[in-house]
């Protein structure tokens, strides 16, 4: 790969993010509004009390709700713009302090369940592939299936379960993961005990959806005349499939890998709740539910940059595995 | 002893519609040093056959279920899975017809030359390098050293397939097969190709057989042709014999279906009428007949079995075909 290809692809690629954050920043903004509900009317009227109009006013005022839309739009961008997300509507804290007491946990399990999903997926759908209508095939695909059909939440409370029973089968007493977060960096094995239930619970989806790409994948690969003249040459069969077939079958799994990888970052809601982990997902429903503006269009372009970077991530493995890609 | 002895090969392909026999009962011979070409339309099992001599069929659907394929001395059928990748690359190199996807996009040119140089010679990456070099300059590529880095689709059809040449002589192999190697290019490329094959496999004293519906190719390149129709040769023996006496009506249709420079520019091309026949249907009587004008009664009798007219080596498979000989002759 010459570098100056590699440098005109990445800052194209870059180029292209600032109107996707753009985009999504007016939609998350005009979208909030758009939701029936008054944060004030929430926060005052919270337990019952009455409230006067003056202090629903005043309450506007505060929190630059009586300003033009327009204002108020600018205001936010040029924040944005300025890494700076504003105060929390709700809790008058910091939305980036918010944000960053309850991200690292779920960005743990979206990485660990991304780990586990590639480690069982990539071999297991290549084997399947290459065995194709086998017995193994069979076992693989009807796991994969099951991945795919099972709610997460329902893996999520069988495997805490078992867990719990297991424990108190074998030391006398349940055990339970804990639940107050700690940092992986902090408290390795602490932090991993934590995570590895929902990592696990999530990444069975994950690894079935990443199997099924692999397999289909390496199927048409393996048809392809390139795999026929590697037979041909007399290459062993581990180099035809490692060499020749899987660097070709990995460009659609790199998406799916990608596109999952962003879901989990804030799309965790019901897992989280079922390990009753403070994560980035529980926050987000919490924030749309108080009409909490500022910190839900801060979580949502956290997510959006997310999903960004790590499309422009994918893009640069395409790069790199494609050489076709790379010097278009 | 002929370098190549293939004896009696049957494959077939299992597909929803049941077995279709590609291969039934191909034997021919490949002397060292000899060009040998197989000629036949599509789905004659031309292509079928020349997989099958590297077991490269895909299985499933394809098997070869009999016969014996004698290369010096030895039945590649026989073989171990490992015995035959020393073959497969090493004594056998194999070119194929498109050069557009039988290299590996993802792969540098370099790579794809040295690493057959690595399966087989046991090279090293520097080693293998130089022998790529060498091996790209004597397929008259320029600038080899370039060209080594980069990808198959910064390089034209022709350049590929020389490339493909290259990974297929890399190994001084003793015989090279080429299945339609000039079909998927322009006509000015198909010569530099075919010219560049025939020189080669005289300066390395290879064997080639060359896999064509090409007549023209037949003509020029060839020592020795075989003509296969619905899985069998129907005709067999020196390319200049079946060029210019024709003893399967087979044959001299497909010699006048094609443009000829040695014929007035007024005689109107004749195309053979019908189809390839039905190969999941096929009985004991000749496959040719439903097309042929020369066909009687006798013909759907029994299967003519290839068998030698007035010149040694020369064998045609067709009750008629002294008769047939004597016309053409007349023709002529």
């Amino acid at each position: 790969m010459t570098g100056d290809d590699m440098y005109r692809y990445l800052i194209k690629r870059i180029l292209l993010i600032v109107p996707t954050l753009f985009g999504a920043a007016t939609l998350v903004f005009f979208l909030m509004r758009l939701i029936p509900g008054d944060i004030c009317v929430i926060r005052l009227g919270s337990g019952g009390t009455s409230f006067t109009e003056q202090a629903l006013s005043e309450c506007h005022a505060a929190l630059g709700l009586d300003r033009p839309l327009w204002l108020q739009f600018i205001h936010f961008i040029w924040g944005f713009c300025r890494l700076d997300l504003g105060t929390s509507m709700w809790s008058g804290r910091p939305v980036a302090y918010e944000i960053a007491t309850r991200f690292p946990v779920s960005l743990e399990i979206a990485v660990f369940a991304t780990v586990i999903a590639v480690i069982i997926a990539i071999p297991l759908g290549t084997i399947s592939a290459l065995k194709q209508n086998s017995w193994t095939d069979l076992a693989v695909r009807t796991f994969a299936i099951a991945g795919i059909a099972t709610p997460s939440f329902w893996i999520g409370i069988v495997s805490l379960l078992a867990v719990l029973n297991l424990t108190q089968y074998f030391f006398g007493q349940p055990w339970m993961p804990p639940i107050n977060y700690v940092s992986v960096w902090q408290h390795p094995l602490r932090s991993m005990s934590i995570v590895i239930l929902p990592a696990v619970t999530v990444g069975y989806r994950y690894s079935a959806v990443v199997m099924r790409m692999t397999r289909s994948a390496m199927l048409e690969v393996l048809r392809e005349d390139y795999i026929r003249t590697a037979r041909a040459k007399g290459l062993v069969n581990r180099i035809i499939v490692n060499r020749h077939g899987l660097k070709n079958a990995m460009l659609p799994v790199v998406t799916v890998i990608g596109i999952e990888f962003a879901f989990l970052i804030g799309g965790l809601v019901v897992t989280e709740t079922v390990f009753n982990l403070n994560g980035i997902g529980r926050l987000l429903v919490q924030a749309i539910g108080n009409q909490d503006y500022t910190l839900t269009q801060g979580i949502v372009m956290l997510i959006v940059t997310i999903f960004v970077l790590t499309n422009l991530v994918v893009d640069v493995l395409y790069a790199w595995l494609d050489p076709r890609i790379r010097f278009a | 002893m002929p370098l190549l002895d293939v004896v009696d090969l049957h494959a077939e392909f299992r597909t929803g519609l049941g077995r279709v026999p590609a291969v039934n009962g191909v034997s021919f011979t490949v002397d060292r040093g000899e060009t040998v070409a197989i000629v036949g339309e599509s789905g004659s099992g031309k292509s079928a056959s020349a997989l099958s001599l590297l077991r490269l069929i895909p299985d499933p659907p394809g098997r070869i279920t009999g016969g014996r394929i004698l290369f010096d001395g030895r039945d590649l059928l026989q073989l171990s899975e490992a015995e035959m990748r020393q073959v497969r690359g090493g004594d056998i190199g194999m070119v194929f017809q498109e050069p557009m996807t039988s290299l590996n996009p993802v792969l540098t040119i370099g790579r794809q030359i040295t690493e057959t140089l690595e399966q087989h010679r046991g090279a090293d990456r520097t080693g293998a390098e130089r022998r790529a070099i060498e091996l790209l300059s004597l397929v008259g590529i320029a600038d080899p050293g370039r060209r080594l880095k980069q990808y198959p689709h910064q390089l034209s059809g022709g350049m590929r397939q020389r490339i493909m040449i290259a990974i297929a002589i890399a190994c001084d192999p003793k015989l090279i097969i080429a299945d339609e190697p000039t079909t998927a290019l322009d006509v000015t490329i198909q010569a530099q190709i075919l010219e560049l094959m025939k020189d080669l496999t005289r300066r390395l004293g290879a064997a080639l057989i060359i896999i064509t519906h090409n007549l023209g190719v037949v003509a020029r390149y060839a020592n020795r042709v075989n003509v296969m129709y619905a899985g069998r040769i129907v005709e067999s023996g020196p390319a200049a014999a079946v060029y210019r006496r024709p003893r399967h009506p087979y044959t001299m249709a497909l010699l006048r279906s094609v443009p000829r420079i040695d014929r007035p520019r007024q005689s109107r091309l004749d195309p053979i009428l019908g189809q390839p026949p039905d190969l999941t249907r096929v009985d004991d009587g000749c496959a040719f007949r439903p097309r042929c004008r020369f066909a009687i009664a006798a013909c759907a009798r029994r299967r003519p079995t290839l068998m030698a007219g007035r010149e040694a080596g020369h064998l045609a498979a067709c009750l008629r075909q002294d008769e047939i000989a004597l016309g053409a002759e007349m023709a002529l």
